[in-house]
């Protein structure tokens, strides 16, 4: 098991995908060197280490590259299976549930956030990543329930995935006036119980400090 | 293991990803009911046990329902025994799942966009499509599988471009893929549909291109209104 090999991870301060190889790194205790990355200026071992995409988050092991979060978490799961196993090793039923639910958020929160940012608001454009937004996010509400967790009575892969994003909800108030207390309580519960975890107290965004880089991002790349 | 449990997939006999679903079950030697799904008229069962994206494949087994082809085949992998689709080594099966969101995320739709549409969007999505089944192609690096010396997990990911590819390209006239462009990827089309198992769940291809010639107007329609209303980068 090649645990003694050094382990770095490639990503950017405000990247929700980053934040989940973080909090999976934590959880498993693996120490490991963070590089932040410059993405207007991206470095040379980012080009070598994800040269189809050229993105972060990346995480060396041992020389070897493994890109795509989710994967990186996956990866970092198989590789040290404790403490803390994020997927159940021996059901398969919930590993698939787990994959599914962490893909849906993976292919609907990433965009819809994106729109409600870039686009102009009152445009009928922006309404509708509006829409898709809290759709996406009382979906996940409804699919959390009653349960402390996504996956039952312990912390996983899914609450991995979407923890991260919940520091978007203030800008999510910001930028499309959707309150989550009102909208998604148990999701906003849920993040709280998340945040008493070490691991992602010290990974996921300040909520304020992320506003601002949106709005930074907004002037430079968003519909005028 | 829980393979004494009716396995049943809500499929359609046209598309490449209820195929992995089916390609995954006989490659472990699953016996399994193949429940056809009409999509203009989509089945109580279906929207049951699919209620998020009402699509298919959809994999049932003992009552429970797996969603989204490859999740379900890394299912199929982990419930039943038989030849493992997905190495064992962390690295390779990271590797080999990455190529598989590569295709899923990166490709199928360029694919489609660049069948259908026409003008300069059109170059545009040939441009990307052709770019990316290069850097695929990369990945079998001399093998007779992505797998190795046996179908695998991404084998069956790279599916659509084995079988589908081809039958589309005539359809829509547009030749994205010929075997002096893409040498690897057309030699490994080959042994993957020549594979005894793979075979018995492809669609007949006759079948198959009087399914996509009568729906060429409505791909023709949808594609160019797609291609107008995506954001730009």
């Amino acid at each position: 098991m090649p645990t003694t090999e050094e382990v770095t991870l490639l990503d950017l301060w405000a990247s929700p995908f980053g934040q989940r190889c973080r909090i999976a790194l934590a959880e498993k205790k693996v120490e490991y060197e963070y590089i932040e990355q410059n993405l207007a200026d991206k470095s040379e071992l980012l080009l070598r280490s994800n040269p189809v995409h050229k993105k972060i988050p990346v995480l060396l092991h041992g020389g070897r590259s493994i890109c795509e979060s989710l994967l990186i978490v996956e990866y970092i799961d198989e590789t040290w299976p404790s403490p803390s196993p994020l997927l159940p090793a021996d059901d398969p039923y919930a590993r698939a549930r787990a994959r599914f639910w962490a893909r849906y958020i993976d292919d609907k929160l990433f965009d819809c956030q994106t729109r409600l940012w870039k686009l102009k608001s009152g445009e009928p454009a922006h309404e509708q990543a509006k829409e898709d937004l809290v759709q996406a996010l009382t979906t996940l509400e409804a699919e959390l329930g009653d349960r402390d967790y996504f996956g039952g009575e312990a912390f996983g892969f899914v609450d991995v995935a979407l923890v991260p994003f919940t520091a978007w909800f203030h800008t999510y108030e910001k930028f499309g006036g959707v309150v989550a207390e009102e909208l998604w309580p148990r999701l906003v519960a849920w993040a709280h119980r998340c945040k008493e975890r070490n691991s992602v107290a010290m990974a996921i965004a300040d909520p304020h400090k992320l506003y601002d880089f949106v709005l930074f991002l907004k002037q430079k790349f968003g519909a005028k | 293991m829980g393979s004494p449990e009716l396995v049943k997939v809500i499929a359609t006999f046209d598309s490449p990803f209820s195929h992995r679903a089916e390609a995954a079950l006989r490659l472990k030697g699953v016996p399994y009911e193949l429940v056809l799904e009409d999509l203009r008229n989509k089945s109580d069962l279906l929207l049951t046990h699919n209620p998020v994206h009402k699509m298919v494949p959809v994999l049932l087994h003992g009552g429970r329902a797996v969603c989204e082809s490859l999740v379900i085949v890394e299912y199929v992998d982990e419930t039943f025994q038989g030849p493992p689709l997905l190495p064992a080594d962390p690295h390779r099966r990271a590797t080999a799942r990455i190529w598989a969101r590569f295709i899923d995320d990166k490709c199928t739709k360029p694919l489609w966009l660049a069948l259908w549409t026409n003008g300069d969007a059109q170059e545009g999505f040939v441009k990307e499509i052709k770019e990316n089944l290069a850097l695929l192609e990369g990945q079998l690096n001399g093998k007779r599988f992505f797998g190795g010396d046996a179908v695998g997990y991404l084998d069956v990911a790279a599916s659509p471009f084995a079988y589908w590819l081809e039958v589309l390209e005539e359809v829509s006239g547009v030749s994205l893929a010929t075997a002096d462009e893409y040498p690897d990827l057309c030699r490994w089309a080959k042994e993957y549909t020549s594979d005894d198992k793979v075979m018995k769940c492809l669609p007949d291809r006759a079948k198959l291109l009087a399914h996509f010639t009568a729906m060429k107007d409505r791909y023709i329609t949808t594609a160019r209104s797609t291609a107008t209303n995506c954001l730009p980068a």
